[in-house]
């Protein structure tokens, strides 16, 4: 017989309503505990404890975007659960790994884990719902369809017994045990009730008081600290290192030799290193200070950024290659029946003319606010790893690699991170610390030192790039050639944002060419657009004047019968106060660049002092990712983004000499503080809700540099075409 | 050599360098782990803490020089995270990844002890020494004002 169950906060209300009859089978809400013993996890994203508490596990990694908020939202939805129920839980990476990429994957970048995650992050939610009215139909001996599970209630009319209602923690037990016959379909927009809603991230207040636990944080019974330093110029080995000199330092226990795992420069591979390791990091760092070490610098041991510069510029005076997409596609703009072949003989023969001149960015690092730091407490049948890192599962992979380790006996447990940017994927600082783990036989924390975290980050790459265009009767482009130089490791940063540009111009050819590189390389932020975007949208520019046409008319007419950029573009017209003519020393320029399926657009207004000096006063955002799961979250990141790539617009730029990088520390390689940061960042939503997502981690960051360097022509008259804007004679 | 911190108003017996920076025996010695390192040259400000009543950079602070000072760090701001600071913070959703609002906490803490309403020019001047890489400025100089106002109810 299937007994009703009730919980005591809902005894009243229930019985009030179904007028007695009720009382058959009821329980005690202790008993009834006692009788459903622990906590049932329904399906491997979220469990459901007697007391209707809901853990929701988190397989993407927090670095302050919202990913630990964002995932229980989406489940938390489609479960329809009480947010203040709601609690959010750190995955088991061992568990994901070893059973299949059970969360299909752990990987945290590319603004995706609500654009590209939501279907079956969203199923997790819906399907657990399911099995819940499914138990709860069985134990009431009620027809399913009459089962309604709302706000952590389940409740159905039972022919004899009136009003049945439980939570779907009195059911969790139960609906374990449950398989659907099919899965549920998940709600479509509009049928949301807590997604587009403004939601405090659940993190927040464990980072006002300290308490947020970040790798560096973390400490193991017997832990000591090891301080490293890989070949100063990237590629390069080690060929010997004195430890007899330190190894009387205050505290010094041992030197440990890293080198490369397979004898090639891979991106995740450990590289050629020495570490020391201490009682203390001080002292382990102070001993490897003074250490004398010798290195085979390698191939990289004569490049500059100028030397790389001078073999752009003369790849830019020749052709270079059309390449093409995964697909095959010759870039994503030119699949609509556009020729690239004629681009050249158009380009020759034009009447109207336009030549770009040479534009450049050059190589940023991540700088994270926590150094690149990992704990690896390795012993003969377990390893416990805590580390850096944007995907738990690769890490976990790696750091058995290094031990030669069945993944099995490697357990990685996810942190905060200190910042994130794309700089936890191609990161070796978990391989350090597991090879010195297992060298010294104790629990290690290794910690980066600001200069080895930028000399040894993966980069972003620079770019250059130039255009021809063969403009119309009307002013309208004809043809463009564009030709872009990237370096060789990562091909695709230097079409992103190129190839892909939206403009409607009959004729396109992206041409491109690599300069050599031995700098590691990584994803920063918007890879590619957030360079490449600086060059396109201040040729647009140059492209509308030259046509005689307003940049913003310009953009328009060639977006035409594209809703989701007229969407944008019209929205900046009709609340930017869009003008190029502000009066002398003032000049607001406008961008827009599409990342990760998101269309950013933005506004720049600026002042530039009599002196040469820029100042950003203000920055207006509008931005289209089709659908937005929380306001709050969108215009933080939309915030965060625009300031990340300000900073380097405005003052970066990593400089190269002898093949190392030379600016290693915040003094040198400076970035956006208080004083600089405008003093108004505002930030609009135009959501088109059709159907299509895009990610808000990255895309504000892309159209900000050409907005202000637009706003700083209109201003001065001055083009700028390299960054750090900041350095630019006006 | 044994040498006595006063940290949050509590002794701790530290057997450290006397050179050692503040922040490592903060971290490794006293085993309060909110002041976080960030750069070493005292230019992030991410080891921010207040030594009698003063926000100094602890990565390049010797702890000899801070022998018989009250040292606070963020563990001292409340019991309960709830200064008018940590509030506010909270209130506006400051930090992001987190990592670097220890030490923009300490730098807001004592900035409001000396100027209980301060200017934008003085948010600006006070905090420029503390780097913020998710760009969180624009919110932490709006929870300045913030927790200001809601000290003086």
């Amino acid at each position: 017989m299937n007994t009703p169950s009730f919980s005591r906060r809902n005894f009243l209300k229930v019985t009030a309503s179904a007028a007695g009859g009720l009382m058959v089978g009821f329980s005690l809400p202790t008993a009834l505990q006692a009788a459903m013993g622990e906590a049932g996890e329904i399906n491997a994203w979220l469990t459901i404890d007697p007391d209707n508490i809901v853990s929701i596990v988190t397989p993407q990694t927090e670095m302050g975007q919202g990913a630990w908020t964002a995932i229980p939202m989406m489940i938390a939805e489609e479960l329809d659960v009480p947010w203040e129920n709601v609690r959010s839980v750190r995955a088991d990476a061992n568990r994901h790994v070893n059973n299949a990429d059970l969360y299909t994957t752990t990987s945290t970048g590319g603004s995706t884990t609500v654009s590209r995650r939501h279907p079956y992050m969203m199923q997790a939610g819906a399907s657990a719902r399911e099995r819940l009215r499914v138990a709860a139909s069985k134990r009431w001996d009620v027809p399913l369809e009459k089962v309604v599970a709302k706000q952590g209630y389940l409740t159905a009319e039972h022919e004899e017994h009136g009003v049945m209602q439980g939570t779907y923690g009195e059911f969790a037990a139960d609906a374990v045990a449950v398989t659907l016959e099919a899965e549920p379909a998940i709600k479509a927009y509009g049928d949301w009730w807590l997604l587009g809603k403004d939601v405090k991230r659940l993190d927040v207040s464990s980072k006002t008081n300290g308490t947020a636990v970040y790798p560096i944080d973390v400490t193991v019974e017997g832990m000591v600290y090891a301080a490293v330093q890989a070949c100063p110029v990237p590629e390069g080995k080690l060929v010997s290192f004195d430890f007899e000199a330190v190894k009387g330092m205050p505290g010094v226990i041992a030197a440990v030799e890293l080198t490369q795992v397979k004898d090639v420069p891979a991106f995740t591979d450990l590289r050629s290193a020495v570490a020391i390791v201490a009682e203390s990091w001080f002292q382990a760092k102070n001993a490897l200070a003074v250490m004398p070490i010798v290195w085979d610098f390698g191939r990289g041991a004569t490049i500059s950024f100028e030397s790389q510069t001078a073999e752009a510029l003369s790849l830019l005076a020749a052709p270079g290659t059309v390449l093409k997409d995964e697909d095959g596609n010759v870039g994503k703009g030119l699949d609509k029946g556009v020729n690239h072949d004629a681009v050249p003989d158009l380009i020759a023969a034009s009447a109207k003319l336009v030549t770009g001149e040479v534009y450049s960015r050059p190589f940023e690092a991540h700088a994270t606010m926590m150094p690149p730091c990992a704990v690896a407490d390795v012993k003969a049948d377990r390893v416990d790893v805590w580390t850096f890192t944007q995907d738990i599962g690769r890490s976990l992979n790696e750091v058995a690699d290094q031990l030669g380790r069945d993944t099995k006996a490697v357990f990685l447990h996810q942190t905060q991170l200190g910042g994130g940017f794309g700089g936890g994927y191609n990161m070796d600082v978990h391989r350090q610390a597991a090879a010195i783990s297992a060298a010294v036989g104790k629990p290690v924390k290794v910690i980066r030192s600001r200069e080895e975290d930028i000399a040894q980050d993966s980069q972003r790459p620079p770019v250059w790039g130039t255009y021809k265009a063969a403009l119309g009767e009307d002013g309208l482009p004809v043809a463009l050639l564009t030709h872009f130089v990237g370096e060789e490791k990562m091909p695709a940063f230097a079409q992103r944002g190129v190839a892909n540009m939206p403009y409607l111009i009959p004729n396109r050819r992206h041409e491109n060419s690599f300069v050599q590189n031995h700098i590691p390389i990584g994803y920063h932020r918007a890879p590619g657009a957030n360079s490449n975007g600086f060059i396109v949208e201040q040729m647009v520019d140059e492209l509308a004047l030259a046509g005689g046409w307003d940049p913003l008319e310009w953009r328009l007419k060639l977006t035409e019968g594209m809703e989701p950029w007229q969407r944008v573009l019209l929205a900046m017209k009709a609340k930017s106060g869009w003008t190029t003519d502000m009066g002398d020393g003032e000049g607001m320029g406008l961008a827009v660049v599409e990342s990760h399926g998101t269309i950013a657009g933005c506004v720049a207004t600026v002042s530039v002092t009599r002196r040469g000096q820029v100042f950003v006063d203000r920055l207006q955002y509008f931005i289209n990712s089709g659908y937005v799961i929380n306001p709050l979250n969108a215009r933080e990141q939309a915030e965060s983004s625009a300031v990340w790539e300000l900073g380097h617009a405005m003052f970066g730029g990593l400089q190269i000499r002898d093949g190392r990088i030379v600016n290693t520390n915040f003094d040198s390689y400076p970035l956006m503080r208080m004083p600089d940061t405008p003093p108004e960042i505002e930030v609009n939503l135009e959501m088109s809700e059709d159907q299509w997502w895009g990610g808000l981690g990255e895309p504000t960051g892309p159209p900000t540099p050409p907005a202000v360097a637009n706003a700083i022509f209109y201003a001065t008259g001055t083009r700028v075409r390299s960054t750090p804007l900041s350095k630019a004679e006006l | 050599m044994a040498i006595t911190l006063n940290i949050n108003g509590q002794d701790h017996m530290i057997d450290a360098d006397p050179q050692m920076p503040l922040l490592w025996a903060i971290r490794e010695k006293a085993g309060l782990s909110g002041t976080k390192f960030g750069c070493g040259i005292a230019q992030c400000g991410a080891c921010t803490v207040i030594v009698d009543g003063n926000a100094v950079r602890s990565c390049n602070t010797p702890l000899a020089s801070a022998v018989g000072k009250a040292i606070r760090t963020i563990e001292g701001v409340s019991v309960n995270n709830d200064h008018p600071v940590q509030l506010a913070w909270q209130e506006l959703t400051v930090p992001q990844c987190g990592y670097c609002q220890s030490g923009q906490i300490m730098s807001a803490v004592a900035l409001l002890e000396k100027s209980p309403n301060p200017s934008d020019n003085e948010i600006d001047k006070a905090m420029a020494g503390n780097i913020c890489r998710c760009g969180t400025y624009p919110r932490i100089r709006a929870a300045i004002h913030r927790a200001a106002e809601m000290s003086k109810t």
